[in-house]
């Protein structure tokens, strides 16, 4: 049988031998965290906590403001030193609360009794097997879950969908397409048992008459059988999906379209198709807060690039700024050139490596002067390779030229808010144009646009 | 904040000043206009040695006048233009080496040069420069010496230099003009793909044109749509005609003249095809009609390069009206 996959992409190498064979390893909260207020799309948290209190591990620091927002835990007990303004991924700075980890400080002589219970603080765990849909929505709500696809959604609204969109399958994204980032591939094989629990209590929150699958790409063949024994010792009915490896397999629309046919329309969220995706982490997240009563406290992450000395794949304390994380890795090579957050196709370049590690952090590289060479930028010579390969059917040459020649009426016409910003054109562009980077800036235009009339 | 370790690690060397700081993605394919330029040319390598084994090493002196003047006018232009130096990415090399294979044996080498001048220079430097042309520069060049140079761009006698068996007028000017009830017996398939025919210099062997082709498909360089699209549309137009009972067998179109090595090495240039693959595929049928009417209903006996520039004059159109579908919008 064919492969699953969808038209265009490309073939990036993936570099995954760097960490694949590599068990997650827990590293230990450093002497200082930052905790972002706002690690999710939508409106930041609101913090219940100030300078001086004392917080008990998965304490609620700071609560959600609105619907599309998602309330911040403490990763671990100890003391709130500051609220303050620092770096984060992305290239801004945001409202963090930096916490020092450690037991509360001995009673000074003569002091009032110290605090008796300062141990971590739970939500009640569920029993996922009585658990109803509602229950295990509250309880995503509750837990601050967020998407740990990059977008940081939070979850809970996902899981709401509004009753004219019908769901009829549940998809986790198993795809793991960006090159390097070897973390969802571990956590197929180390918490496969779990990770069945969680697709099946997303199945339970959407309502019973979803369907329920994981896509994998073909370059996972361990993480496809695991999956298929636990999905089979557990009895559970979850279509496991092989899908072509192929950059950018795990992006929703080319995920629904490899696994089910179905095209989300332009502009359209997956709901539109009958579709809810889930990353991976997420729904071990989910599985963690229903069946454990855990909050998020730490990322799962890949730590490689052929900057770092030691590639590793690691649960890292949210909060930990991405310095502690390089030193634990053993620190940088001299050759290396640039941290990127996440992966190489999308993911962010750091500029201070005092921004912290967030629920959303898939992987931080350090890429090294030859992973980062680039050919100078020449005349576009009409290849077609961009359009070729853009997987939503863009032409990628003309929109970058309208984008910088400022005719932003003519690139929204052309479909430039169409555009994922995966990366794939300006990955294979021979001119070495920076194709994504100005379709990014005319998508910016094109939304300062007036609304066109109906 | 120096990290002791064995392997010498250190966050120093990535300190705030010097961490590279750019949006995604930050990987790429490898390959730059230049790689593919040169593997173009290292592609017409067969031609070239068919063009030798058969005409002589003396062909080597047009091929040589028109890279010289292709090269050279790309370096003026450049300088003229106070812009940085684009002769290392092989474009104009490979213009020359074009127009040098599409001329015939014993063509003036000063007339090659001069056509490589013009490839450049009218080609495509006034155009803007590579990317910006409208027609295939090598092609430019050669209806230039067309034009200029009737008798040198149609003497074929230097055909007979090494190899007995070359004819000393062309397959299609001895279907043209020649006695019709001779030519079958005249020209062989075979010798059409080995390329012991009269012809333009790299043109006449299809087995060292397609060992190119074979090249530019197995890297990926060239669009195979439109090879395909032309040699297909060559036994289609040309089959119906034969049917009808007008002209050769479409085997004899595809194999006769430029059209193998207008598909293959002409035809493709990204800049003046079309960028969508249905345009591609629209652009090599086009050419390949355009051709077969030539030949068949028009004054001269080949009509490759003329139709390949006027599909080059379309491509806009092509590219405007094939735009690919957006994905998941309705039609």
């Amino acid at each position: 049988m064919a492969l699953r996959s969808f038209r265009g992409g490309v073939h990036p190498r993936e570099h995954k031998e760097l960490t694949e064979h590599k068990a997650l390893q827990v590293m230990p909260p450093p002497a200082e965290i930052c905790v972002p207020l706002g690690q999710h799309l939508g409106k930041p948290a609101n913090p219940l906590v100030k300078k001086g209190d004392r917080v008990r591990q998965g304490q609620v620091l700071a609560e959600a403001s609105g619907f599309i927002s998602a309330p911040v835990h403490s990763p671990v007990g100890g003391t709130v030193v500051k609220k303050t303004k620092g770096p984060v991924v992305g290239g801004t700075t945001a409202e963090l609360l930096v916490i020092q980890p450690g037991p509360a400080p001995a009673p000074e002589a003569g002091a009032p009794v110290a605090i008796a219970d300062d141990g971590p603080i739970f939500l009640p765990p569920l029993d996922p097997r009585s658990v109803s849909g509602k229950d295990v929505v509250d309880r995503v709500r509750e837990a601050g879950i967020v998407g740990q696809g990059g977008a940081a959604f939070p979850t809970a609204v996902k899981l709401s969908p509004p009753p004219d969109k019908p769901i009829d399958w549940m998809i986790v994204n198993g795809a793991e397409c960006e090159p390097y980032l070897t973390r969802d591939y571990r956590l197929m094989l180390e918490r496969t048992a779990d990770l069945v629990e969680g697709i099946l209590l997303i199945g339970t929150a959407l309502g019973a008459k979803v369907n329920l699958g994981i896509g994998i790409e073909n370059n996972k063949p361990a993480a496809i059988r695991a999956m298929r024994e636990a999905i089979a010792a557990r009895g559970a009915r979850i279509e496991v999906f092989t899908l072509r490896t192929k950059y950018p397999q795990g992006g929703e629309k080319m995920l629904i379209d490899a696994a089910l046919g179905r095209r989300v329309p332009p502009g359209e969220l997956p709901m539109a198709v009958g579709c809810v995706i889930q990353n991976v982490g997420t729904a071990l997240a989910i599985r963690d807060a229903v069946v454990l009563g855990d909050v998020p406290r730490a990322a799962t992450l890949t730590v490689s690039g052929l900057g770092v000395v030691e590639p590793k794949n690691l649960r890292v304390t949210i909060g930990t700024p991405l310095r502690a994380v390089l030193e634990y890795c053993g620190g940088v090579r001299p050759n290396a050139r640039r941290v990127v957050v996440g992966g190489p196709m999308m993911g962010f370049a750091a500029y201070s490596l005092d921004a912290p590690v967030v629920k959303a952090t898939s992987g931080i590289l350090v890429l090294s002067d030859a992973e980062v060479a680039a050919n100078p930028e020449s005349a576009c010579v009409n290849c077609g390779k961009c359009v070729a390969a853009c997987p939503v059917g863009l032409m990628p040459t003309r929109l970058a030229r309208l984008a910088r020649l400022r005719r932003d009426e003519e690139a929204r016409d052309l479909g430039i808010e169409v555009c994922m910003e995966c990366g794939t054109c300006a990955f294979t562009c021979p001119a070495n144009i920076p194709l994504v980077q100005y379709v990014r800036l005319g998508k910016k235009n094109v939304r300062n646009l007036p609304r066109k009339e109906a | 904040m120096a990290t002791e370790s064995s392997k010498g690690g250190s966050l120093q060397v990535i300190g705030e000043g010097n961490l590279s700081l750019v949006t995604s993605p930050h990987a790429h394919f490898g390959w730059s206009t230049a790689r593919i330029m040169w593997t173009v040319s290292l592609s017409l390598v067969p031609c070239l040695a068919s063009a030798v084994w058969f005409f002589g090493a003396g062909v080597l002196a047009p091929v040589a006048g028109a890279v010289i003047g292709a090269a050279a006018t790309e370096w003026v232009v450049a300088r003229l233009n106070h812009k940085p130096q684009t002769l290392p990415d092989g474009s104009a090399f490979l213009t020359g080496l074009l127009l040098g294979l599409i001329v015939p044996p014993g063509f003036s080498p000063l007339h090659a040069l001069l056509g490589g001048v013009v490839s450049i220079g009218i080609g495509k430097a006034v155009f803007g420069g590579l990317g910006d042309n409208i027609f295939n520069p090598a092609l430019v060049g050669r209806a230039f010496l067309q034009a200029s140079f009737p008798a040198g761009m149609t003497d074929w006698s230097a055909s007979v230099a090494r190899v007995d068996a070359v004819s000393q007028a062309t397959p299609l000017g001895l279907y043209k003009f020649g006695d019709p009830s001779q030519f079958a017996s005249d020209i062989a398939t075979q010798k059409l793909l080995v390329g012991n025919v009269g012809g333009c210099l790299g043109e006449t062997s299809a087995v060292a044109i397609l060992a190119g082709a074979a090249i530019l498909l197995v890297t990926r360089i060239a669009h195979w749509q439109i090879m395909v699209s032309m040699v297909l549309g060559g036994f289609v137009f040309g089959g119906v005609l034969h049917l009808g009972g007008v002209g050769p067998s479409p085997l004899f179109h595809v194999l006769s003249g430029g059209f193998l090595f207008g598909a293959v090495f002409m035809a493709t240039d990204y800049v003046t095809s079309p960028t969508t693959p249905r345009g591609q595929w629209i652009f090599g049928l086009g050419i390949a009609l355009l051709t077969i009417l030539i030949r068949e209903f028009g004054g001269l006996p080949e009509g490759v390069m003329y139709s390949i520039l006027m599909m080059n004059a379309a491509v806009p159109l092509i590219n405007r009206g094939t735009r690919p579908r957006i994905y998941g919008a309705k039609r």
